[in-house]
């Protein structure tokens, strides 16, 4: 096993590689970071070249993500623009742990701005997955036990509905309904924007109160695709010999679903939530543009469209880590609560 | 499925004395009693009613024809969905916008079936250094999540590509930078299906046999164990085209997709939830054409994969 996890740690540094000098690549191409930097005035031409110069952009690609990839402390920069490089460079280079500064909000470093932004995310997308798991186990169960009654029509009815929504109409609807429509039927209504409301100060349960609709929205679609799944494997489990010897040894249907099917049945769902961490980070992007809450989806929109690239780098790379890591973890679990497979 | 009632038994006894039938009538047969998947191909074509037939009562200077003084106006007699931000006529623009969201999705479907189908083709029949390089580089795609990919791409083509004249209209450039980049973000699924295929498919005796008569490599890619596997990659490619609708909404929800004035779907909800209270028909109208559009996909893509495997010939009844 523990062979196991060095290869694919091995595996995942390669592919790391790559993942980081393809979005490299793209980044370095997608605009101007310079145009932004003076402020309202457009930048003038001596210090656009200066900046290039004191930034590296001025270097080939390949300079530049070695410099970015190790940074740049063992050369020397040439600030003048005298051909002599005089000035020893500061960045340290990812593999350091240096994601470099922000070209947007000058001297602020990627990692204390991503950290900035990072528990706002969590804070949406852990209690999102909790329920997101638990409805999704109790409702496939519930319509698989009742295979063809019009509760299990209704329901996947539902489902299907629910998993071909995309996430704004979600929102949006959400927001209208529990928002907007309860305001005017004059019910307690929840608040659709931001994570607090200025008035009343980033209380506990001001933040629980504006999360409702975020995580309400979220739940809803993935909730919706995993039951589904839950719902096929419990059919294909409770259809198996051994559910029925244990039938047949007169044993209680309650111990039955609970100890013999929902173990089996709910081990693919491992997988599945493993593999889908990513796409729920890429739902938050969608989700927290909507509601305006500030977490790393907004930071990535706001810093993509004025081309910073070491914030954007920033957050790619720690997302790929964050999806190569949670598949070889995925894995690990799933051999761990099942003796059947076994990697070596 | 078992035989429950003595009708069903009488009704098997039939079809078994019956003419065999062909693989397409079985196929046909399958997919037609799949009742959702009926509902949503009449569906589709409702919609592809709607959208292109649309044409005759909207000309596209409706569409984009604005009127500061009507702004936000609610559904009325004269603009029965009510109008936008700046006075543009929404049913209109549903029109003409879903025009573009279902070519987008269309086309970004074959972009991605050929790359699927030709990456996946060549590591699964090639094998050795070239599946492996094939595979590592698949993998490091997949392992960004598309959305982030797809907002990174539309930041680097953006902008890049001039407006283009089709048909006596001028459609704004960033269509093709999303059909293109949807295309390129998408393929890695496809592509695993079809390696797993031709990995199982080259060893079988047929392509033995075709290379013992001297067939070239191309030949038996392409016309051999390529339309062995085409059933997965009809179905995987008819759920793609719902993705891509909804990715295409996506990016234009985020403002970085197709520009305006050109219309779509995705771009029409744009900035639409700053309105969330005084103007909800913004985006009920096109949110909703993108929600029955992409479950009416999803219904025909399930019926198609029902009527597609090969294993459920056994069980239809």
């Amino acid at each position: 096993m523990s062979r196991y996890i060095i290869r694919r740690i091995l595996q995942a540094i390669p592919l790391l590689f790559i993942i980081s000098i393809l979005l490299f690549v793209l980044m370095m191409n997608t605009g101007d970071p310079l145009a932004t930097m003076g402020g309202r005035k457009p930048t003038r031409p001596e210090d656009r070249a200066r900046l290039e110069r004191q930034l590296g952009l001025d270097k080939p690609i390949y300079m530049q993500y070695i410099f970015w990839l190790i940074g740049n402390d063992w050369s020397k920069i040439d600030m003048d623009g005298d051909g002599i490089a005089e000035t020893p460079g500061t960045r340290k280079g990812v593999l350091r742990g240096d994601f470099g500064d922000s070209l947007v909000s000058r001297g602020k470093a990627v990692v204390d701005i991503i950290m900035d932004r990072l528990p706002n995310t969590l804070i949406l997308m852990i209690p999102a997955e909790i329920i997101v798991i638990i409805a999704s186990l109790l409702v496939g169960i519930y319509s698989a036990l009742r295979q063809y009654t019009a509760i299990d029509h209704i329901v996947t009815g539902l489902s299907f509905i629910g998993y071909s929504m995309p996430i704004f109409f979600v929102a949006l609807l959400s927001m209208y309904i529990f928002g907007v429509n309860f305001k005017q039927w004059g019910l307690p209504y929840l608040p659709t924007v931001g994570m607090f409301d200025p008035k009343v100060g980033k209380t506990v349960g001001q933040v629980i109160l504006h999360m409702i609709l975020p995580i309400f929205s979220m739940t809803v679609i993935t909730a919706a695709g995993y039951s589904r799944f839950v719902r096929s494997q419990m059919l294909e489990v409770i259809s198996e010999d051994y559910i029925r010897t244990a039938r047949s040894k007169g044993l209680p249907k309650r111990m039955i679903i609970s100890r013999h099917a929902l173990k089996n049945a709910a081990l693919p769902l491992v997988t599945i939530v493993g593999l889908d961490i990513p796409m729920l980070l890429a739902g938050a992007v969608v989700t927290e543009s909507i509601f305006a809450w500030p977490g790393m989806g907004r930071l990535f929109i706001d810093h993509l469209s004025r081309s910073d690239t070491p914030v954007i780098m920033g957050i790619l790379m720690m997302i790929s880590v964050v999806v190569v890591f949670s598949q070889l973890v995925t894995d690990i679990i799933y051999a761990w609560l099942d003796p059947r497979i076994r990697y070596t | 499925m078992g035989i429950q009632t003595d009708a069903e038994f009488f009704q098997l006894q039939e079809e078994i004395q019956a003419e065999p039938l062909t693989p397409g009538q079985i196929i046909r047969m399958r997919f037609l009693r799949h009742k959702m998947a009926v509902f949503g191909a009449i569906m589709l074509i409702v919609l592809l009613f709607y959208s292109f037939g649309g044409v005759i009562f909207f000309s596209e200077e409706q569409a984009n024809f604005t009127d500061t003084k009507l702004r936000l106006s609610p559904p009325s007699r004269e603009h029965p969905f009510g109008t936008d931000t700046i006075g543009r006529d929404i049913l209109a623009r549903t029109i003409y916008g879903g025009q573009i969201s279902l070519i987008i999705g269309l086309s970004a479907v074959i972009v991605e079936v050929i790359v699927g189908v030709l990456i996946g083709a060549i590591a699964g029949y090639y094998g050795g250094w070239i599946d492996g390089l094939l595979m590592r580089f698949t993998e490091a795609m997949f392992n960004i999540p598309q959305l982030f990919l797809l907002l990174v791409m539309a930041k680097f083509f953006g902008g890049k590509i001039p407006p283009i004249d089709m048909f006596g209209r001028s459609f704004s450039g960033s269509v093709i930078v999303i059909i293109v980049i949807i295309g390129i973000t998408s393929w890695m699924y496809l592509a695993r299906i079809v390696r797993a295929n031709f990995l199982s498919l080259k060893e079988r005796e047929f392509v033995l046999a075709a290379h013992t008569t001297g067939t070239s490599n191309l030949s038996i890619i392409f016309n051999h164990i390529l339309p062995n596997s085409i059933a997965p990659i009809i179905v995987s490619g008819t759920l793609s085209v719902a993705n891509a609708i909804i990715s295409e909404a996506y990016i234009s929800f985020l403002g970085l997709g197709v520009q305006p004035p050109t219309a779509t779907w995705g771009n029409m909800l744009e900035g639409a939830y700053n309105y969330i209270e005084t103007a909800p028909w913004l985006w009920i109208f096109p949110g909703s054409l993108i929600v029955l559009t992409v479950l009416s996909i999803n219904f025909v893509g399930d019926g198609m994969r029902d009527a597609l495997d090969p294993h459920a010939i056994v069980e239809a009844k």
